[in-house]
């Protein structure tokens, strides 16, 4: 019995969340299926890739959130390891094209306008998909393991933490732009025409991809649902109220902080890697700072700390860009900003903050996400 | 080279900030089972002393030996932990969104405090019922599922001297445990200290004199970063160097 | 005489015709050039092609004695290339009563440039030991074909030991050159360096007396810019061309303004209720900056220009190879400048010293009197000012663009961490070592790497010292 926590607010997150994964899995697919293509409740294929968008950011959210919202470790470098999943598994793509390409070589169409003879070394793995899947996992992890070791190891925290993975979006965005990276340069990897035989342009195929990222989501909701339930994940938020008090209860730090990074990275690579050939392309542009900001907005305005939170927070900021885009072009930096800047300092529980409180009509439930102001920050 | 019976030897400690000495070659040492006070003035280096016998500040020079002659200068904080220092801090330090319950099982000892054992790991009946006992201990079995940081300043200091307990340590450093507490609360608190002395070695910095005279047995006087003095109250309260400290700063003062 | 070579000019001969160009070009002066080119103006192709290096040699030759150096010094060298050795004498004329330096130098190796091609071989050699002594770059491939000749296999005597002569020369000038181009790189590196310095300012004041982290400094920067084009452009429509000049400093104070209201504005909204929480100073401030950069795309559009006034245009010569341009040199006078006066500011004056006190103990500031509310929005608005003026400063050396901040705004961050908070010499000393190693990596690696590199170092830094260069000790320490 004690070792329950919060069981009223645990079950509502459960049940909302059983609630979202029905209405993604089941219902929107057969809206897409079911209704005649003029009926007002049938989903057309191309909200349905869109949603299908949506879901691989909310993966990507999720992996924020655990680092931020319970650790208190704000990457602002997450659109870096998205990068790496989304490119290895957009070189795989890009190697299936094969001679459907526009110059007819075996090599995609980049390498032929950059005078590149020959297939790069780094590319020969990602001609088998298991290749690209596994790169799309294995390279961000890797690489957020080398880069939170040094970072964390030597207690790099808070805002310095946050700048240096700002600097470490910016150095990629730099690196990813160049020609000679031999990975496409500011065009990226795009035109790809199939996946495992799979047309991409058959909308089946782009329905089966859709039930994919679901399934891949409610399997990254539940991974971090079970690390968040464990008594690792309670360390993560003792590590966010006081880290220094954790230390003196004989956790160290820096490891667990690591663990969620390395974990928040996976899940990136997951999520870049069933972005790519639901979007059908790939560029710098999406691993830039701005793209990695992002992430956090959507974790903030869904509600930093809770799971359902981030992925709330995703669909819901994505899919507002998408429908005011189309009117207003010019306003969607306007509102990201103005989102910024009223979530901070209002509304620092997010929507799930705010749903609360409606269902409750009371003060806010013990809510995990508003740190203590004092224990935040590096200073 | 500890002396026998001594579970904690400070030799020659010196802290240096940037020129100012916190600590000038102190020494200082504890037996096994003491209950000891440290007082002395404002900046004397009370706290100082506890954050390096713990790890948190690294002394520029001299030794620390706890328990079997293990050094403890050069090691961090979790390793020092582990070796069975617990440590109070001045201001109560609670994880203030976990829960009671959850604030005392992650202090626990355990074997392993490593991610992939705490990710996998459930509390035993045993360990739960060490928590309970520590509840019941503290005084806060009711409040076992409140959130830590929505409880009183006092009952913060409790938890988290209960979860000091629950490390197992051998030696407790203990910052000002009484600090805004009310009388009932002090007392309470000086009877659980004096109750947890019969099987820790405890160090407790503290202000209050009445608090110290309820617990005390040996009392240490610190000032500018040395001893100065060492004895029962009756003695330490009759030393006229000590009296000069605390009274007669005038001539001390440049 | 003259008259004759002018008729000559138009003659059908060619040979008459080089004739009366030889004639014209010795014996002739500017005063001619109007004829010449009424002539020009009726004259067939090949008489225009004759007539054309006339009339430039002449006019080269007026220009020797004009009155700005620096026509008098791009006269020279284009003399040069025209290979007429009845320059030389000129030119000789002209050194021999030149004043500045770098005007005479240009003369006497444009001199020794045409005196390489004359067929005499002592003069010859004269020449190609007196480029070396000049360390003339210029004359590097010359000199090279010489000792390209001196190896071929049929080569005389002669061309050999001008070749071996022509080596010597040139390994006197690539010594030399090398030696510019340390001073160069260091110069840079300083440059660099100055300018994230003045960036930096105002970050490192926020971020350590403050607590916040201001990501929308770099849009302060850009507003400080933005206030400098419009200055200029005021001037440019109500105000008599004589005095465009003035426009940039009278944009220093606008710049300064513009910024500082910003900030006081930006401080009032937004950060006072983020006080004490600086990774929500760091988001909402995040925001505002991407307001702030589309407002100004949406008014100002992608690219605008401040044209340099004309004492910032062109450079100095301080040395063979070694130029150095007045606008960056202007920037390292304006960085020290900053830092005194921001020393000055925080640690000997009654201000500083109130804002000093609210940062270590705001509480008992409030107790002693002091305004902390004021202090607080003073602090910020004066760091954006700071902001203001660095923006007013890139003026100098970029375009004026919305995305002015962000190109700046993470060198300026990697500055601030990698100096610690709270103590200007850490500042200080991570800019001069950030601009120095970039400017050092940056010939080897390319810009792009550099910044990767750059970015490496500054992990592997913070490894050694976490918390900056100049960490806070003591008590405080992690408070």
């Amino acid at each position: 019995m004690p070792e329950q926590i919060q069981p009223q607010q645990d079950s509502r997150e459960t049940l909302s969340f059983y609630v979202v994964g029905a209405v993604f899995l089941i219902v929107m697919p057969l809206l897409n299926m079911l209704p005649a293509e003029d009926s007002w409740l049938h989903l057309s294929d191309f909200r349905l890739n869109q949603f299908g968008k949506f879901l691989c950011f909310a993966i990507l959210a999720l992996g924020l959130d655990l680092t931020w919202g319970y650790c208190g470790v704000l990457s602002m470098g997450q659109g870096v390891f998205f990068g790496f999943g989304a490119y290895c598994m957009g070189m795989y793509l890009a190697l299936q094209i094969g001679k459907e390409s526009v110059y007819g070589s075996e090599l995609p169409d980049f390498m032929v306008w950059t005078q590149v003879k020959e297939l790069p070394f780094f590319w020969y793995p990602f001609k088998s998909f298991w290749g690209g899947l596994l790169g799309a996992i294995l390279v961000p992890v890797i690489f957020a393991t080398i880069f939170g070791f040094l970072a964390f190891r030597s207690r790099i925290k808070g805002v310095y933490f946050a700048i240096i993975t700002q600097a470490l979006a910016f150095a990629a965005w730099l690196v990813f732009n160049r020609n000679e990276t031999r990975l496409g340069g500011t065009n990226g990897l795009t035109d790809f025409k199939q996946v495992l035989g799979f047309r991409l342009s058959d909308p089946s195929t782009q329905l089966g991809l859709y039930i994919l990222t679901v399934l891949a989501l409610i399997a990254s909701f539940l991974l971090c649902r079970w690390i968040v339930a464990s008594r690792a994940g309670k360390v993560l938020i003792a590590i966010r109220d006081s880290e220094s008090r954790v230390t003196f209860s004989g956790y160290t730090p820096w490891v667990y902080k690591l663990f969620v990074f390395v974990v928040a990275a996976g899940l990136a690579g997951l999520a870049g890697m069933l972005y790519v050939p639901q979007v059908g392309i790939i560029t710098p542009a999406q691993i830039g700072v701005l793209p990695s900001l992002e992430v956090v907005i959507w974790v903030a305005v869904g509600g930093r700390g809770t799971l359902i939170g981030a992925v709330l927070g995703a669909v819901v900021v994505n899919f507002g860009r998408s429908v005011l885009t189309n009117y207003f072009p010019e306003a969607w930096p306007f509102i990201l900003g103005g989102l910024f800047v009223v979530v901070v300092t209002m509304f620092p529980d997010g929507l799930v903050g705010i749903i609360r409180k409606f269902f409750a009509g009371g003060p806010p439930a013990a809510g995990l996400a508003m740190p203590k102001p004092q224990t935040q920050g590096g200073r | 080279m500890s002396a026998e019976g001594l579970i904690l030897n400070c030799e020659n400690v010196v802290v240096d900030y940037d020129g100012f000495k916190a600590l000038n070659n102190c020494n200082f040492s504890v037996h096994y089972n003491e209950l000891r006070v440290v007082i002395g003035p404002n900046g004397a280096g009370k706290t100082t002393l506890l954050d390096c016998i713990c790890g948190k500040t690294k002394p520029s020079s001299g030794k620390i030996a706890f328990g079997n002659n293990i050094e403890l200068v050069g090691k961090n904080a979790e390793d020092i932990t582990k070796l069975g220092v617990g440590r109070k801090f001045q201001a109560p330090s609670v994880y203030g969104n976990l829960t009671v319950w959850q604030n005392l099982d992650l202090s626990l000892k355990r074997a392993s405090k490593g991610v992939f054992p705490t990710l996998i790991g459930k509390s035993t009946p045993a360990e739960r019922e060490r928590i309970n006992e520590t509840l019941n201990t503290i005084g806060l079995t009711q409040d076992a599922h409140t959130r830590a940081g929505s409880l009183s300043h006092g009952q913060k200091q409790w938890l988290e001297i209960g979860m000091v307990i629950l490390q197992d340590p051998s030696l407790l450093l203990v910052d000002e445990p009484v600090a805004g507490m009310s009388d009932k609360e002090t007392e309470q608190t000086g009877r659980l200290l004096s109750a947890l002395a019969e099987k820790h070695a405890i160090v407790v910095i503290e202000h209050d004199m009445d608090f110290v005279r309820q617990i005390a047995r040996i009392v240490t006087v610190l000032a500018e970063g040395t001893v100065i003095c060492e004895g029962t109250v009756e003695h330490v309260q009759a030393d006229q160097h000590v009296r000069e400290i605390y009274l007669g700063r005038a001539k001390v003062a440049h | 005489m003259i008259e004759q070579a002018l008729a000559d000019l138009t003659s059908e001969n060619a040979e008459t015709r080089s004739a009366a160009v030889a004639i014209l070009i010795e014996k002739g002066d500017a005063s001619l050039i109007p004829k010449l080119d009424e002539i020009r103006a009726t004259a067939d192709r090949a008489v225009r092609q004759a007539i054309k290096p006339v009339v430039d040699l002449l006019k080269n030759r007026a220009n020797l004695s004009s009155e700005l150096p620096d026509y008098r010094r791009s006269a020279a060298s284009d003399i040069a290339s025209t290979g007429r050795r009845e320059a030389i004498a000129w030119l000789q004329a002209a050194a021999a009563k030149e004043e500045v330096w770098w005007v005479r130098y240009t003369m006497e190796e444009s001199a020794n440039l045409l005196e390489l091609r004359s067929g005499d071989p002592s003069a010859k050699l004269a020449a190609v030991k007196k480029l070396g002594e000049l360390r003339s770059q210029n004359s590097v491939t010359l000199l090279q074909e010489l000792i390209d000749a001196g190896k071929l296999a049929e080569a005389t005597d002669e061309q050999k030991s001008l070749a071996s002569t022509a080596m010597a020369s040139v390994s006197q000038i690539e010594a030399w050159s090398t030696k510019a181009n340390i001073i160069e790189t260091i110069f840079r590196g300083i440059s660099l360096s100055s300018i994230l310095l003045i960036m930096s300012l105002g970050l490192a004041i926020v971020f350590g007396l403050m607590g916040v982290i201001n990501m929308a400094h770099g849009e302060l920067m850009m507003i400080g810019a933005y206030a400098t084009f419009i200055t200029q452009q005021a001037f440019i429509a109500w105000l008599p061309p004589e005095s465009f000049d003035w426009y940039f400093p009278v944009s220093l104070p606008l710049a300064f303004l513009a910024s500082f209201g910003a900030g006081w504005l930006l401080e009032a909204t937004v950060i006072r209720f983020l006080y004490g929480r600086l990774l929500e100073t760091l988001l909402a401030t995040w925001g505002v900056s991407l307001i702030l950069m589309q407002s100004a795309r949406v008014y100002f559009g992608d690219l605008t220009a401040v044209i340099a006034p004309q004492s910032l245009r062109g450079g100095a010569q301080v040395m063979v190879g070694v130029y150095l341009p007045y606008n960056r040199i202007f920037i390292i006078i304006l960085s020290i400048v900053c830092v005194v006066g921001i020393y000055y500011m925080l640690f000997r004056s009654n201000l500083g010293m109130r804002v000093r006190a609210v940062t270590q103990n705001r509480n008992m500031s409030a107790c002693l009197g002091i305004p902390t509310r004021k202090v607080d929005s003073y602090t910020f608005a004066f760091a954006s000012g700071l902001a203001g003026i660095a923006g007013w400063a890139l003026t100098m050396v970029g375009n004026v663009d919305p995305g002015l901040g962000q190109n700046y705004i993470v060198d300026a961050f990697m500055v601030v961490v990698t100096g610690g908070v709270g103590k200007l010499a850490g500042t200080i000393w991570a800019s001069l070592g950030i601009g120095g190693l970039n400017k050092v990596i940056e010939p080897f690696t390319g810009a792009v790497y550099g910044k990767v590199f750059i970015l490496v170092g500054v992990i592997l830094f913070l490894q050694w010292r976490p918390s900056g260069l100049f960490a806070a000790k003591g008590r405080s320490a992690d408070a």
